[in-house]
Order: structure tokens, then C-alpha cells, then sequence
């Protein structure tokens, strides 16, 4: 018999005596945990369930038979024969003291009126509640002297005239976030909470995530201007729309308002937010919200060239009722089919919206418009990653989720800034690596992740396959390689071996600059851990040897066998909410639900089927390919749901020329982006508290997002919408409810077949696969075998191909874009959004230090950077992290669009652009950027006079 | 920030560690560089937390609590009397007074003269010889009764 674990220990029952009678504990459930679930509450202030026990606060001593001190319930454990008392006149003495005692800390008015000690900051103040039950009245203790308030930080007050010094906030930024921000200064009677050096909130490195305001349980941290003491209308369950991360949330509404969000127990956030998903709420109710379908003015010209002001459709559009809209907009992409072929129309969906609208956008065009030319932000993103995995392992999901980190020896994270980009997942990194997980980061500029990391390898910009070969060259060479795994479960080494040989680290150190042994180091590091997880972003996706990229990451998880296990795997990290669903759906030209080949006989024959309706079996074209067809007028008309390509694509110019010459565009959005004010007809969207639906996250879990609000004006659900063009195309649909979809996408997706709408309703959240019903769902995958053919995992070999577009004399400098933790892609959303929008409200690009220097240039001064392709002023921000000779540009700005440099340089495979590297000219000086930062939508602005 | 030779004691300071604990040595970096500097600025510490890969906040955390750390400017004479339990049994309080009467300045605060600076510290780990008094962070004065406190600060204005 095998011996039993300290935690197998740790989980047998322990028999004790709780108030006089027998209960079962464990040994590693600190008593109050026990007495809790026995119906016994114990005053608790400093504990916080999930929360490491500190056990300062004393609010929770109980008496244990045989000891002279009481003891505190929150870090103490039972053992067998234990007798606790929690409610004797000596405990309850002690927990009433404690509570005595910290009252006389709390300002002289609570919500309660003069003459109360309470927290004047929230309404749910622990401290209140407890003195409440236990009948602690007024503290017969003088008060102190009261600290300041600190009102420093847009979304975050600080007022620790409330605070009781229980370091849940110092817990919850440092040891949950990570953020280490937070801490406990000075000593006795003047020890307090402090930012960094003591500084102001809002001028310290705080990054807003609020998980301190959610620990806090006084109001001493609570959310700005009051938002604390609003009594919500209802609390209401759903998923957070930004990242892929996929947090689950709890808006707290009040008059058809998000006034606050808490986290909620996911199993993808287990409660912790970013500041995007806590704060960036209020764009739902801002002014420049669309209320009623706009139709273009006739005689209003389409330019490529124009700068919108949101707030004034007026100038280019008119309103029309839904009716007249929908008839409209269908009547346009109806006559150009019938007259010039299925194949001049094309239609963007979004991995905005959720999957049931992503599946009815694609078999709108499959089988209405009647090509496959629909496609999404997908193929800007991780389209070469998924290339690259469906090549080599017939799977362009992930194969473990993030929080597998924490069951990892090895982490390495390449080409991705979770901190900025996905802050949740990051969280679980950062906790990994403080448990002594070793964390390799990989990427050209040095992120907040490398504070963390045991090996950081800052290498050169694009050259990732001769690093990663370098190392895959290493681990074959030193034998590292698992034969075993590569035997049973690979096709394909011999090519790869014979491919690396050229790649010694000695030879491709100058190249990458990276040095040799590092590479080795690293390489042993990943090859021989019991077990081994890569995580990466955009860094690798966004070239032109994407799917290279991807496959050299696949080809050293497959030669060393990590991948299969628990803390093993490839997890490109996905960027939008929904990424993963819309593609899932069906949102791209080459594939139908669940990833089923257009071109495939059998999967073609499987939808006809399945839709009722003939079939194109030729892929349709790409983002990108849609508009240099639509430039050549081969593609005449456009459906484009919830995106921006007019900012979002590469080289915008040239998008917005092609969306301009476009005959017939419809757009539905909730604002009048770039895109929208070149179509000829907008259709006013919902936001997403505003509708019911699920998405997927970038761990696979399918979620459901709950309705919270009703939308404004006449803005209609998405879902409404898309039916609506669809019978006025000539389809017979009538989806009523996202549930009938989703039963629908049951039937021909297996990956989901056993997910029902009712067990969502019920668990929010499932991971699939998930065939049948009543499965639990599959957190890890390619356990025994791959989904090829074969059941093995096909070996791609890859060489180095050079960016598209190499610095030179004339222009020297390397564009590398990506976004910013406050800005959400085109920032339509978080633009408009107050606290996001305060935080960081201008365009900005970060420089190396000793560059800035270099052109005479301080922090803070315009600069011009432009490329072949067009010029944008901007404020420069020093950054040691971005190596010299590049420029890292967020392209949330439209008005410095990124996207107005990049090139559309398209990867052969995945047909993603080289957003990560192009060539500019940086110089110091030109008209500084017209500051046009919408602000938040919470309390909405007058309208202009003209308006 | 600071000279190549204070950089030069910190690395000292940090061999006595294993490499990947740096902030092992927080609190003779911070020593080392407020002998340099006379006193702990913020970006001092941000630098020291800096040089040794450490949270601001963790440095700061540290140099706030101890005694021996000058978070703003002090004078010649950084004068520090222990104040705890068996010091105070022992005189302390006196002595505390003593000094507040002789320099006319309280405690916290400076001479105009910019000579003496009065501090109340917490244990210094001698209570044998209290009342203890701690002078420039390093010379400890024993048994400071009124009379003795007036010999010292004779001797420190030759």
C-alpha cells in the first residue's frame, strides 16, 4: 500500500468538540472554517476565506479547554479530542473588546447619523456588522487623531479614517495580484497603510485592479465618489467583456446602472478583477451612444481620408426607423448578389459579441449571402497560432487552461505581456512563480512579468525561430529529447532534427542575442521539468512567420512530451472575450462549426444537411484579403458586425479607402466608429450587460453572460438584428432567445454537444470538450492521443524568415504595437469609459530612455513617427523596457493610429498581418496630438449646443 | 545615486546572501546609503530598491519602522532615546524631558542651529543600562540620568 501524502493527511477528518458537541474538522481547516460550516459564526475581521490567515485582528479568539490564552479560530486547527468553546462569557468578552476597540478607530458619523462610530465609506462594513450582532454599542474609548483622505486615485478612494489596519489589502496586492503596491509602514501607534513610498494612491504604481477595495472590510478602500454606499437595485451574475481570460462577475445595478462589479468565484478569476473588468463599465450609458438606425444622407461623399467626431452623425447620416433601416441595409446586399454573385459580399463578425450571434453571423453569410467570405478580428491575432496548431495537432484550442501554471515546474511565457493583457491570468503566473515555479519570459521589450521571471530573455524582434530552434537544437543534441513520447505520439522528427541541425545556439546566438549557454540553460530548464507549460501572445502570432513561430513553440512541447499532463501544454493566450467561441462558431472563411474544412466533402455535405441550403465549399477570403478584393472592386458590399477595421487593420489608410469604395456597407455597432462612418447604413447594437448569451474563454470554458440592463433608445439586441437581415435576405429564421441558438449549435458542434443551456444557467461556466450531457468537461487535453487521423501530433519544421520590413537609413527604428492595460483594441469601449479614459487619456509611445536622449527628446514632448505608410504625433514616455532602436505604440488612439504605420504584410499561412515589426523614422517635435479623449459615460456630459 | 565604493559595501553586504535574495540585504543597503547621504529620500529608497530587485513598498516598509532609518533631514547630532518599558521604569521619561528642556526643541524636531536632533527609539536590546540613549544610529550611551545627559552634551559642544 502506498503511503499516504501530507495532503491526503491533511484532508482525514479530525474529530472535536465545537460548544459541547462532537463535529468532524480536518487538519488543514482552521476552526472557524469548521464552525462555520456547523452554523457557528465567529467574529472574524483580518480573515478572509481563500486569503492567506493572518490572524491579527484577534476578532475571532475562542477558548480551547487546557490552554491559558484564547486563540484565534482563523490560524488554528483542530486536532482529535480538541474541546472549543466559541460563544463562552471569556471569548465573547475578548471578541467584543477587539471589536470595542477598533470602533473607537472609526470617524464619529456613519450612515447611522451623528453620534454613530461607524464606516461612513460602504454600507456592508464587517466591522459594523459584527458590533451589531454582538451589541457593541458606543466604544467607551477616545478617538484618534484621523488621517486624510487620499482622493488621488480616479477609481479608488482611500480614507483610512475607516481603516483597522487588518492588511486584507496588503494581502490582496501582494500575495493575490502580485501587484506589491500596498503595504504596512511605520510603527506602533503611527503604522499604516501605505503606496509604495508613501506616496498618493493615484500617484503610486498602483494598476487600479481594485482587489484591495474588494478585501477591504471597512470602506477604508472603496470605490471613488461614493459608489460604496449606492443600495443596488440587483445584483446581477455574468462574465467580464474584455480579455479572454474570462472572469465571472456581479454587476451591482441601480436604476438601469452599473454603479459597482465585484468578482466573482470563476474558475478562470476565483474572484479577482483588472481595472478594465472592475471599472470599465460606464461606456454603456455614454452620450455618444447610437439610439436609432442612421441611414447616409445622400450626396454625402466616402473618403478614405476623414476624422470622425462620434458625438455628430449629423454631418454624414439621418435616423430612420428600424424598418425602413432593415430593409435598407438588406435591400443593398441583396441586389448585389443577385446581380454580381455571392462572392461580392463579405461580412466581419465579432469576437466581441457572443457565440450564438458569431454562428448565426456565419451561416448568414454561408447560406444567405452564399460564400464564405466572413471572417473577424481572429485572423489579426492568433490566426497563425491556430494555422500552426491545426497543422500539427488538428486543434486550434488550448491544451491545458492558465491556472495549470500552478501545477507547473517550468513556465515559459513568450511574446506576451499578461500584465497588460490578460491581468488575471497574469496574477496566477506571478503566483506560480512566488511558489517557486521557474518563470522564463521571452520577449523583446522587458515587461512587468520579468520582475518575476528566473530567466528573462530579451531577444532581438523577430527573431523568435532562431531562438526557439536554437533550443529545440539543444535539447536534441544534449539527448533530452523524450524518445518515448516522440515514438508513440509524433510523426515527423527525423525532418525536424535534420531541420535543427543548422540551429546551434553557438551559431544563432549573434542573431537572436541571446548568449549560447543562456539558450541551453533554458532549453535543459523546460526539457527536463517534471512538467512544462508555454504560454504565449501576440509577440508570436503577429509576424509574417507567425504559424513559424507557433510551430517551432508546438515541436519543443512535442519532442520533450510536455504537453498531455497537468502543468504541461501550448496556451496561446487569447485576447478577446470571445475569441475562442467565434471561432469555434464558425466565424472564419475556411471553416465551418467546430472547425470542420469547408473544402472537406463530408463536413460540407454534413452543414448542407444540417442549414438546408447548397453549400460553397471554396474558403472564403481573409480580413485582410476582403479589403484588397473590395479595393479591386471585386467584393462590392459589406456586413460588418461590432468591429473597427478602419482602425484595427494594418496600414489604415489603405482600409479605409477600400471600406470607401465599398458600394453598400452596413455596419452595427454601439458607436459611430471609423468603420460605421463610411457605411451607408448603422445599426444602433447592444452592449453586452445589455444582452444575454455565452463565450468562451481562452481556457475553453463556455460562460454565460446574463442580461443587466436595457439598452438605450431603440438599440436592439445583435441577435434581433442579425434575424432581421437574415428574412429580409430570404432566410426563414426565428431565433427568438440565444437558447434556441444554442441548442441549434449543439446539434452540429460535438466539441459542446453536451452542454445544456439550463446546466450554464445553473454553473456559469463549463470547459469543453463536453459531448454528453452530464460530462464534466475537460480542463486538459491530448491526455492519449491527439485528434489527427494518425492520433499522433505532426512535427513541422521551420526556417528563418525575415520580417517584412527591415530597418534602414531612412527609416531606422522598429514599430513594434500592442496595447496598454486601461485600453481595450480600438478603444471604443474604454475610451469612453471615465476612470480608464482618466487614467491614461492620451496617445503615447514608450522609448528607450538613452534614445529619447539621443534626439535631445525629454518624457512627455511630441514626437513624429511615421513609416512608408503615414505619420502620427504623439507623446513620447520613457521605458527601459523597450529596447533601443524600436517604438512600442498602443492602437487604441485614433488619433495617432499605430495602424496608420503597420504594414499589411500577411503570413503565407494564417494571413495574420505583421502588426509586431515594420520600419519608421522617429523624430522629435510636430503638432502635438488634437486631444479628443472622450471621457466616461457615468454621468453624462450636456450635448453640444449644436447638437 | 550613490559612489561606486557605497555600491561597492552594499555587493558585500549581499554576498553574505544567496544570489536570488537580494533583499536580504535591505537593511544594510539602506544603512550604507543614508551614511552616504545623510538621509533616506524617497528616490533613494527607490533607487535601493532598485539595485536589490525589491517593491518599492517592501523598502519602505523597512525603513519606516526602524529607528535608525532618517526618512527627512536630522541634525549633527541624531539623539535617540529609548522610551520602552524598562527604560521608561528607569528614567527615560526624565531623560526625555531633560533633553527637551536643555535644546528646547521636542521630540521629532531639530535645533535651529541645525546640531541636535530628538528622537524617541524602541529597545535598544540594553536594558541593563537604561535609560539608553542611541546617538548617530551607531554610539550607544548608557545610564542617562539628567546629570550624565548634561556631561555628554557638554563634551559633544567642545
Amino acid at each position: 500500500m502506498d503511503r499516504a501524502n501530507p495532503q491526503q493527511l491533511a484532508a482525514l477528518p479530525v474529530e472535536f468538540k465545537l460548544n459541547g458537541r462532537t463535529v468532524a474538522g480536518r487538519a488543514d481547516e482552521p476552526i472557524i472554517e469548521t464552525a462555520r460550516r456547523h452554523g457557528i459564526a465567529i467574529p472574524h475581521l483580518c480573515y478572509k476565506p481563500g486569503m492567506r490567515p493572518d490572524g491579527n485582528c484577534r476578532a475571532c479568539v475562542v477558548e480551547i479547554k487546557g490552554e491559558r490564552v484564547l486563540a484565534p479560530s482563523c490560524c488554528r486547527y483542530p486536532q482529535d479530542g480538541m474541546e472549543v468553546t466559541t460563544d463562552s462569557a471569556r471569548a465573547v468578552g475578548a471578541q467584543k473588546m477587539v471589536l470595542e476597540l477598533l470602533l473607537a478607530d472609526m470617524p464619529e458619523a456613519g450612515p447611522e447619523g451623528p453620534g454613530q462610530r461607524a464606516s461612513p465609506y460602504t454600507r456592508e462594513s464587517k466591522l459594523d456588522a459584527w458590533a451589531r450582532k454582538l451589541g457593541v454599542g458606543r466604544p467607551r474609548f477616545p478617538a484618534r487623531a484621523q488621517p486624510r483622505a487620499d482622493l488621488s486615485h480616479p477609481a479608488i478612494a482611500v480614507n483610512l479614517d475607516a481603516c483597522i489596519q487588518c492588511t486584507r489589502c496588503v494581502r490582496a496586492c501582494r500575495e493575490e495580484q502580485a501587484n506589491d503596491v500596498i503595504g504596512y509602514a511605520f510603527r506602533g501607534e503611527h503604522a499604516k497603510i501605505v503606496f509604495d513610498l508613501d506616496d498618493p494612491m493615484g500617484e503610486s504604481s498602483c494598476v487600479g485592479c481594485g482587489e484591495c477595495v474588494q478585501a477591504c472590510p471597512t470602506g477604508a478602500l472603496a470605490p471613488a465618489r461614493g459608489a460604496g454606499l449606492v443600495v443596488a437595485d440587483r445584483k446581477v451574475d455574468s462574465v467580464c467583456p474584455y480579455c479572454g481570460v474570462g472572469c465571472l462577475l456581479t454587476y451591482h445595478v441601480k436604476d438601469n446602472r452599473i454603479v459597482q462589479v465585484q468578482g466573482r468565484d470563476g474558475p478562470a478569476n476565483h474572484g479577482r478583477l483588472c481595472v478594465k473588468g472592475r471599472y470599465g463599465f460606464d461606456y454603456v450609458a455614454h452620450r455618444h451612444r447610437l439610439t436609432k438606425p442612421l441611414v447616409r444622407r445622400p450626396g454625402v461623399p466616402k473618403t478614405g481620408s476623414f476624422v470622425v467626431d462620434p458625438g455628430h452623425w449629423q454631418v454624414a447620416f439621418r435616423e430612420a426607423s428600424w424598418e425602413e433601416a432593415l430593409d435598407l441595409a438588406a435591400r443593398g446586399l441583396r441586389e448585389i448578389r443577385d446581380r454580381h454573385g455571392a462572392k461580392a459580399l463579405a461580412g466581419f463578425g465579432s469576437a466581441k459579441g457572443t457565440n450564438e450571434e458569431a454562428y448565426l453571423f456565419q451561416k448568414l453569410v454561408r447560406t444567405g449571402f452564399g460564400s464564405n467570405n466572413v471572417d473577424h478580428c481572429t485572423r489579426l491575432c492568433h490566426a497563425s497560432s491556430v494555422a500552426a496548431l491545426m497543422e500539427g495537432v488538428s486543434s486550434g484550442a488550448v491544451s491545458n487552461p492558465v491556472r495549470d501554471v500552478l501545477e507547473a515546474e517550468v513556465v515559459l511565457v513568450i511574446g506576451s505581456n499578461p500584465t497588460v493583457n490578460h491581468p488575471v491570468a497574469a496574477t496566477w503566473i506571478k503566483n506560480a512563480a512566488r511558489r517557486g515555479v521557474k518563470l522564463i519570459v521571452a520577449d523583446p521589450r522587458r515587461t512587468e512579468l520579468a520582475r518575476h521571471a528566473t530567466h528573462v530573455l530579451q531577444f532581438n524582434p523577430a527573431t523568435d525561430v532562431a531562438l526557439l530552434n536554437a533550443m529545440i537544437h539543444a535539447i536534441v543534441e544534449e539527448g533530452l529529447a523524450d524518445a518515448a513520447f516522440v515514438r508513440n505520439r509524433t510523426s515527423g522528427y527525423d525532418a525536424l532534427r535534420e531541420s535543427v541541425r543548422k540551429y546551434s545556439p553557438e551559431a544563432r546566438a549573434p542573431v537572436c542575442g541571446i548568449p549560447a549557454p543562456t539558450i541551453r540553460a533554458v532549453a535543459r530548464l523546460y526539457a527536463t521539468a517534471r512538467a512544462a507549460m508555454i504560454l504565449w501572445g501576440m509577440g508570436v502570432s503577429q509576424h509574417v512567420h507567425g504559424t513559424d513561430n507557433a510551430r517551432c513553440l508546438i515541436a519543443l512541447a512535442l519532442v520533450t512530451g510536455q504537453i498531455g499532463r497537468p502543468g504541461t501544454g501550448l496556451h496561446p493566450l487569447r485576447g478577446q472575450n470571445n475569441v475562442q467561441g467565434a471561432s469555434d462558431a464558425g466565424l472564419i472563411p475556411m471553416f465551418y462549426p467546430d472547425y470542420q474544412r469547408v473544402d472537406n466533402p463530408e463536413a460540407n455535405a454534413r452543414f448542407e444537411r444540417f442549414w438546408g441550403r447548397a453549400l460553397d465549399r471554396q474558403p472564403g477570403l481573409t480580413v485582410v484579403e476582403i479589403l484588397n478584393a473590395a479595393q479591386k472592386g471585386a467584393i462590392r458590399g459589406m456586413y460588418v458586425m461590432g468591429e473597427n477595421p478602419a482602425l484595427s487593420d494594418p496600414d489604415v489608410a489603405h482600409a479605409r479607402a477600400a471600406l470607401a469604395t465599398l458600394d453598400h456597407l452596413v455596419v452595427q455597432d454601439l458607436f459611430l466608429t471609423e468603420t460605421a462612418y463610411l457605411a451607408d447604413v448603422v445599426l444602433p447594437a447592444t452592449a453586452w450587460p445589455e444582452k444575454d448569451g455565452t463565450v468562451t474563454n481562452t481556457d475553453r470554458m463556455v460562460q454565460l453572460g446574463r442580461k443587466a440592463l436595457e439598452p438605450p433608445g431603440e438599440a436592439r439586441a445583435d441577435l434581433w438584428i442579425i434575424n432581421e437581415i437574415a428574412r429580409r435576405i430570404g432566410l426563414d429564421w426565428r431565433y427568438a432567445h440565444p437558447r434556441a441558438v444554442f441548442d441549434e449549435m449543439r446539434g452540429c458542434m460535438d466539441s459542446i454537444a453536451g452542454i445544456t443551456w439550463e446546466r450554464l444557467e445553473r454553473d456559469s461556466s463549463v470547459t469543453y470538450p463536453c459531448e454528453n450531457e452530464g460530462d464534466a468537461g475537460t480542463p486538459v487535453i491530448f491526455t492519449t492521443r491527439f485528434p489527427t487521423a494518425t492520433g499522433r501530433a505532426r512535427l513541422v519544421p521551420a526556417d528563418i524568415v525575415p520580417a517584412a520590413e527591415r530597418p534602414d537609413r531612412e527609416y531606422p527604428f522598429v514599430l513594434i504595437t500592442g496595447r496598454q492595460l486601461e485600453h481595450w483594441h480600438t478603444g471604443a469601449m474604454t475610451r469612453r469609459a471615465g476612470v480608464l479614459d482618466a487614467l491614461e487619456p492620451e496617445p503615447v509611445a514608450s522609448v528607450h530612455p538613452l534614445d529619447l536622449a539621443a534626439w535631445d527628446a525629454q518624457p512627455g514632448e511630441v514626437i513624429t513617427v511615421a513609416s512608408r505608410r503615414g505619420s502620427i504625433t504623439l507623446y513620447a514616455r520613457a521605458d527601459e523596457g523597450t529596447p533601443r532602436g524600436a517604438v512600442f505604440i498602443p492602437f487604441c488612439y485614433y488619433e495617432a493610429a499605430a495602424n496608420a504605420l503597420t504594414n499589411p504584410a500577411l503570413d503565407p499561412f494564417g494571413k495574420i498581418p505583421e502588426f509586431k515589426y515594420c520600419a519608421v523614422r522617429v523624430t522629435r517635435g510636430g503638432a502635438p496630438p488634437r486631444r479628443l479623449s472622450f471621457g466616461g459615460g457615468q454621468a453624462p456630459l450636456p450635448a453640444p449646443a449644436d447638437a | 545615486m550613490l559612489s561606486a565604493e557605497a555600491l561597492q559595501r552594499i555587493d558585500r553586504e549581499l554576498a553574505k546572501y544567496p544570489a536570488e535574495r537580494r533583499e536580504s540585504g535591505v537593511m544594510a543597503a539602506l544603512a550604507i546609503a543614508q551614511d552616504e547621504k545623510g538621509h533616506l529620500t524617497p528616490e533613494l529608497m527607490a533607487f535601493v530598491a532598485e539595485y536589490l530587485g525589491m517593491p518599492a513598498v517592501a523598502v519602505e516598509e523597512v525603513a519606516s519602522f526602524y529607528t535608525m532609518y532618517d526618512l527627512a533631514p536630522v541634525g549633527r547630532y541624531k539623539l535617540c532615546v529609548c522610551t520602552n518599558l524598562p527604560c521608561a521604569l528607569r528614567g527615560a521619561t526624565e531623560a526625555v524631558a531633560h533633553l527637551q528642556r536643555r535644546l528646547g526643541i521636542g521630540l521629532n524636531e531639530t535645533t535651529p542651529d541645525g546640531r541636535f536632533t530628538l528622537k524617541e527609539g524602541e529597545c535598544f536590546g540594553a536594558c541593563g543600562d537604561a535609560p539608553v540613549m542611541l546617538v548617530n544610529n551607531k554610539k550607544m550611551v548608557s545610564f542617562m540620568t539628567p546629570e550624565a545627559l548634561d556631561r555628554y552634551l557638554a563634551e559633544l559642544a567642545k
